[in-house]
């Protein structure tokens, strides 16, 4: 976490209601629905200016940049409308200070005679007068949105000195009667393209490490299996459909072993299978229930859930097998173990007063806070930068997908799917 | 991997996922929908300052599961066994009902049977899928005291994913706590 100058906090605290607020009642966001609650403290005050050439695009590239910082929790946005500026501009700095931000955005969208779109910008430092840099894509109408979230990533490493990770991608579920369908989206859960469809339910996608794959279960033969599915090409593979239930696939970060939960044995029981098939190995044994495995982000431990205790808590083991240390110790129901990349932080649902709620742990210091007030949280997965986590959840009888910084403070629902939105998975950062 | 021979219902499956994969060995087999058209990659451009940086096309192919066929002959009578909260304890109440389909079982050494295990809605999906099996393996095992062979019956789970009745009230998730016997 950087400090930011004592000026920038200053405005933070003088626009504490106002800044949020204002940009969510936006006329410019009407047709873009962010959907950001919450202040934070220590946010960087930015204007993204409209796009010249935004009126004939078919993605308003500006409304993108500002909802990806927004959601960040990281940045405040500040009016920019009515200026008439690109990024061959060269900003009025002390106009822009006087309307409070500290950061200014500048771009252009051009049309290109192949049916692409040139798509520009700059990042400039009002405070300084300084110019940040810039950028510009060749982008097919449809990568029109990935250029977007480019830029966010550009604006977001220069300006808090962490990679953004709003160009990477999640995968989630979406329920219809009698229709399931697995879709992969961008980090915002906008521009979703459907992987698979099905009349049976899918749960627990999972990103394999280099971001080209999902493993997940389906229920298609009528009890949970285990897949592999190539996101690309859409070519399937059978991982575990042994007898019984095969189900919670996690990757191994090299990628080369799936963990899973099997009964073939009887009981739901941990093994390990190469992520191109063959026979399982078994990881632990125990005559209770272990489950949802995760693997550290280096490959050390395998975190998972059994209620070999009496009531389900998270545990971890070597990756290989061993004996397992129980990792939670407050409440009698704690599930659906995930690391941060990062290796610092544990994220999992905790039942608390008979209400389901996303929990974070620093696992150094095993100190724990409750990120959320809703009370059907459900599968939490980091950001590759480790700096938000995806849950779903409930509001109004409805399923849907947020986002929360790690401190709770800045929630963002996604909103690219009508409908029950469940089972989120943030991919890795792409190549 | 093993593969279970369930009847006919198992057996047009199979015949569906190894069309599916053989045609996906020619190429260009599953049902699209969705399929992105573009083909053209982003070329980087530099502007003055600042580099530039790829954009890739990154399309994703869709896969369309047909809804599958229906199961053969059941015994008549009730085939749900219901559970308390917590509790994967079969009540004395579903004693006849575990022994109606323990005979059923043992007179056709042919009959393949799932117990499909299921919880209410509370939770999360991978652990109620994990309950949800032990349910299902609490009827199997009281299934094999009267007799019935293991070797025809799977226990499976479909923990929360398929209510029998909508509702998160009470007297809907005791509905919903269950073991369903199913012939296939």
């Amino acid at each position: 976490m950087t400090f930011p100058p004592i000026h920038r906090l200053f405005d933070a605290l003088c626009a504490l209601s106002l800044g949020a607020l204002l940009f969510i009642a936006s006329p410019a966001q009407a047709q873009f629905r962010v959907d950001v609650s919450g202040i934070g403290l220590n946010q960087l005050p930015i204007a993204v200016s409209t796009f010249r050439g935004e009126d004939s695009s078919p993605q308003k590239i500006a409304s993108i940049v500002q909802a990806d910082l927004e959601r960040s929790g990281q940045f405040r946005a500040v009016e920019a409308s009515g200026a008439a500026l690109d990024e061959s501009s060269r900003p009025d700095a002390p106009l822009w200070r006087q309307k409070g931000a500290d950061s200014l955005v500048l771009g252009s969208v051009t049309r290109l005679v192949d049916g692409r779109y040139d798509v520009r910008f700059r990042l400039w430092d009002v405070v300084r007068a300084q110019d940040l840099g810039g950028q510009s894509y060749a982008v097919t109408p449809s990568d029109l949105r990935l250029a977007a979230h480019r830029i966010a990533d550009f604006v977001y490493e220069k300006l808090t000195g962490d990679k953004g990770a709003f160009s990477t991608r999640i995968a989630y579920v979406t329920k219809l009667p009698q229709r399931y369908q697995l879709w992969v989206a961008d980090a915002d859960g906008e521009n979703a393209q459907s992987a698979l469809s099905s009349p049976e339910p899918i749960i627990s996608p999972a990103w394999s490490p280099n971001g080209s794959q999902l493993a997940y279960v389906s229920f298609e033969s009528r009890k949970p299996v285990v897949y592999t599915h190539d996101v690309g090409s859409g070519k399937r593979r059978l991982i575990a459909n042994f007898r019984g239930s095969n189900s919670a696939p996690a990757w191994s970060p090299d990628g080369s072993t799936l963990a899973v939960t099997l009964s073939r044995s009887g009981g739901s029981q941990l093994y390990a299978i190469a992520a191109n098939g063959g026979e399982p190995r078994r990881l632990a044994e125990s005559n209770s229930i272990d489950t949802e495995p995760a693997y550290s982000p280096e490959g050390k431990y395998i975190y998972f859930v059994s209620d070999r205790g009496g009531a389900p808590q998270i545990y971890r083991m070597p990756a290989l097998g061993g004996s397992a240390e129980r990792v939670t110790f407050t409440g009698s129901y704690n599930i659906s173990p995930a690391i941060s990349p990062d290796g610092r932080w544990l994220a999992y649902i905790s039942r608390v007063s008979g209400v389901f709620k996303l929990h974070v742990m620093d696992i150094a210091s095993g100190s724990v806070n409750a990120l959320t007030d809703t009370t059907a949280d459900e599968s939490p997965s980091f950001a590759p930068n480790s700096r938000l986590i995806v849950y779903a959840t409930q509001q109004q009888g409805r399923e849907v997908l947020m986002t929360t910084t790690l401190d709770g403070k800045i929630k963002a629902r996604l909103t690219g799917q009508n409908g029950n939105i469940r089972e989120p998975d943030w991919g890795p950062f792409q190549k | 991997m093993i593969h279970l021979t369930r009847g006919n219902y198992m057996k047009r499956w199979l015949l569906v996922f190894f069309a599916t994969a053989l045609l996906a060995a020619c190429g260009s087999s599953v049902k699209l929908d969705n399929v992105p058209v573009e083909d053209k990659s982003g070329t980087p451009v530099s502007s003055e300052t600042g580099s530039g940086s790829a954009v890739e096309k990154r399309g994703v192919t869709s896969v369309d599961i047909e809804k599958s066929g229906s199961q053969g002959a059941v015994p008549a009578g009730a085939k749900i066994v219901y559970f308390d909260l917590d509790s994967f304890v079969i009540k004395p109440e579903f004693q006849t009902l575990i022994e109606t389909h323990a005979r059923f079982i043992k007179a056709d050494k042919a009959r393949k049977v799932a117990i499909e295990g299921h919880t209410d809605e509370r939770g999360g999906r991978e652990y109620n899928l994990a309950l949800g099996q032990k349910r299902a393996e609490a009827v199997r095992a009281a299934l094999g005291l009267l007799g019935a062979p293991d070797s025809q019956i799977e226990a499976v789970s479909f923990g929360k994913e398929k209510p029998a009745v909508p509702g998160n009230d009470e007297a809907a998730m005791a509905k919903n706590r269950r073991a369903e016997i199913s012939y296939r």
